[in-house]
């Protein structure tokens, strides 16, 4: 089995955002691998263990002076291959996707492209299925359980209420991975040292006929969230903080 | 003017509210809308009252599930037809998994998560939060992009005005040939709450909760006030409750009416995941917890006191 999985660098969670001329200042700030990308890479080593023989490929779009880092975490987890699309750092979701895309074919074919559900970042929740219909393949996002046979994907999606689907796909397809899919291993002492030595093979973004002109989407005026009014602490017993919470969300807030 | 399509979703046959209020954000009178899976009369007939010119309707047996595959198949037949050039959704979980790929479809951009949004003659243009709600940008869909997505975070818009237009309902017939993917089986969540991405009203339980047992504290305050109850993420991690009740940066991102937050610290990434809500109140026994900086009320005391005789209050305030 070939398998593909897509992954993002993104800031570190503890990051305080500050702004730049244009966009956010990223001097300073701590890159990781997308949270949900590490539920990815997992499920990628798992079948490959399950379908031995199997490659797992992992792909990353952005600077490749950073984003070689995400990859090289990968191929110490256990990915046998990493490939890097050097781009700038504000590349849109469509581009990304279509990017991706273009890769895939140029390295693939794959049965099984696995990516996170969705980026910490900016939260878009779309590159998964984006890549998918570039690709002309079935999705399932934010899945949370899935065993593989030769031909399929049986898998298991949160939707709405806690409420879970089970779905079938037939192979070739796109699952974005959510949280409680697998646990991540570590990367061991061996497998960082072999990872060291393989080479990342580089793409730019113009040998796949795109560039950030394609981009659908541009983002402008970003603000820090404007600082909520100081609390309001209510004193008294607890039957008397009660009433007066009761009281104010009725009255002042007018949210109950 | 360019028109607007919205997909609609239902629930209990009542068009959902994340639904309704897209129909705040579309100024003009060239509104229509998709509704899959069914041919409810009455359904149709809100939409009606909200300013749908007209409803597209698909419906067969393999829409009575969610399914990518098919969805897509049926919006896209829908939109081709109208030839609305903005699209508009509310986040749901169904939403979220087929706008993308409809945009890439039509070779159209696509942005979800959108906090506010304004549709002109010409431009669609808005604004979301970014890196968590960390900050906020405006967003704009460059030049030559003709057919354009986006999905609203449900309560950001006003209800819409009654507009009482003249509808016409029109079936689409769709082939659902050679799906790639097949719904096996929904299993249902055994929470009759609404979905916390969705609900106005969020009671999250942190680590001061003490155990499991003791959620049953905050469903008994969440019921009066038709709350949807949510967690930290020690609180899943520890097993106490279900990844899906995870609020915060690696969980899911809320801005309800009002958000209580109970025996949670606050830490940064539990509150980039609710910071934006409209009205924070954080119950905790220690001053000093950071919740208490994002709060609009606060409560310093011991939670096993509080929240049974605010669930006595909530209750009586509810039943005058
Ligand atoms: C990569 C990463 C991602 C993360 N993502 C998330 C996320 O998405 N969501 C999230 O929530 N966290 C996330 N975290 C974890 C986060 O850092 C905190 O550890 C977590 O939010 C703490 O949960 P808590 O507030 O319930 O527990 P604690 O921090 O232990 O707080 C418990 C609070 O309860 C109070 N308390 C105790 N007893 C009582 C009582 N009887 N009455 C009243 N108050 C009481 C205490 O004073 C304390 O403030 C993430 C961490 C990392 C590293």
């Amino acid at each position: 089995m070939n398998i593909l999985v897509c992954l993002k660098q993104v800031p570190d969670t503890e990051t305080k955002i500050k702004l730049g001329r244009n966009e956010i200042d990223t001097n300073g700030i701590k890159w990781i691998m997308n949270p949900y990308d590490e539920f990815a890479v997992e499920e990628a080593l798992k079948i490959k263990t399950q379908f031995p023989g199997s490659t797992v490929t992992a792909l990353s779009l952005g600077p490749k002076v950073r984003v070689t880092e995400a990859l090289r975490t990968a191929l110490a987890m256990g990915a046998d291959k990493a490939v890097v699309i050097d781009a700038e750092e504000t590349l849109d979701n469509f581009v990304t996707a279509k990017a991706l895309a273009a890769a895939a074919l140029k390295i693939g074919p794959f049965e099984i492209i696995l990516a996170g559900k969705s980026a910490i970042d900016d939260n878009s929740f779309c590159v998964g299925q984006m890549l998918a219909e570039f690709l002309g393949v079935p999705h399932a996002t934010s899945i949370s359980k899935a065993t593989y046979e030769g031909d399929r994907a049986l898998v298991e999606r949160e939707i709405e209420g806690g409420a879970r689907e089970v779905l079938e796909l037939e192979l070739p397809c796109l699952l974005t991975a959510n949280r409680g899919l697998n646990t991540p291993r570590y990367a061991s002492l061996p497998g960082i040292m072999r990872a060291k030595k393989i080479a990342i093979e580089e793409i730019s973004l113009s040998a796949l006929g795109l560039s950030g002109a394609d981009q659908k989407i541009k983002y402008m005026d970003y603000q820090l969230p404007a600082d909520r009014p100081s609390v309001k602490m209510i004193q008294g017993d607890s039957g008397q903080q009660a009433k007066e919470l009761a009281r104010l969300l009725r009255e002042e807030a007018k949210v109950i | 003017m360019a028109t607007v399509i919205i997909f609609a979703e239902f629930i209990d046959n009542k068009i959902k509210k994340g639904t309704l209020e897209l129909f705040t954000a579309v100024k003009n009178d060239s509104v229509e809308a998709i509704l899959l899976g069914t041919d409810s009369a009455e359904l149709v007939q809100e939409l009606s009252r909200v300013g749908a010119k007209k409803v597209y309707l698909v419906k067969d047996p393999v829409l009575k599930n969610y399914n990518s595959a098919a969805y897509a198949a049926a919006a896209t037949e829908a939109i081709k037809k109208s030839g609305a050039t903005v699209v508009l959704g509310s986040g749901s979980m169904m939403a979220k998994d087929h706008f993308p790929r409809l945009a890439a479809r039509f070779d159209g951009g696509f942005v979800g998560d959108c906090t506010d949004i304004q549709i002109s003659e010409e431009h669609v243009t808005g604004k979301r939060p970014l890196y968590s709600g960390k900050c906020t940008a405006n967003f704009a869909f460059t030049d030559k992009v003709r057919m354009k997505f986006i999905l609203m975070r449900p309560n950001q818009l006003p209800a819409p005005q009654i507009k009482k237009v003249p509808t016409t309902a029109e079936t689409l017939p769709v082939s659902f040939e050679g799906l790639k993917v097949r719904v096996k089986e929904v299993i249902q969540g055994t929470s009759s709450q609404a979905d916390l991405t969705e609900a106005a009203v969020i009671i999250a339980g942190g680590r001061g909760m003490k155990g499991p047992e003791n959620f049953k504290l905050l469903d008994a305050l969440a019921k009066p006030i038709h709350a949807t109850v949510g967690a930290s993420r020690a609180v899943v991690d520890a097993g106490w409750t279900a990844h899906s009740t995870q609020v915060g940066q690696t969980g899911k991102i809320v801005a309800p009416n009002l958000y209580i937050a109970v025996g949670i610290s606050g830490a940064i990434q539990h509150l980039a995941g609710m910071s934006s809500s409209k009205v924070i109140v954080a119950i905790n026994k220690d001053p000093e917890a950071p919740i208490f900086k994002k709060a609009t009320y606060g409560v310093v005391g011991d939670l096993f006191e509080i929240i049974p005789k605010l669930t006595e209050e909530f209750t009586a305030l509810v039943s005058h």
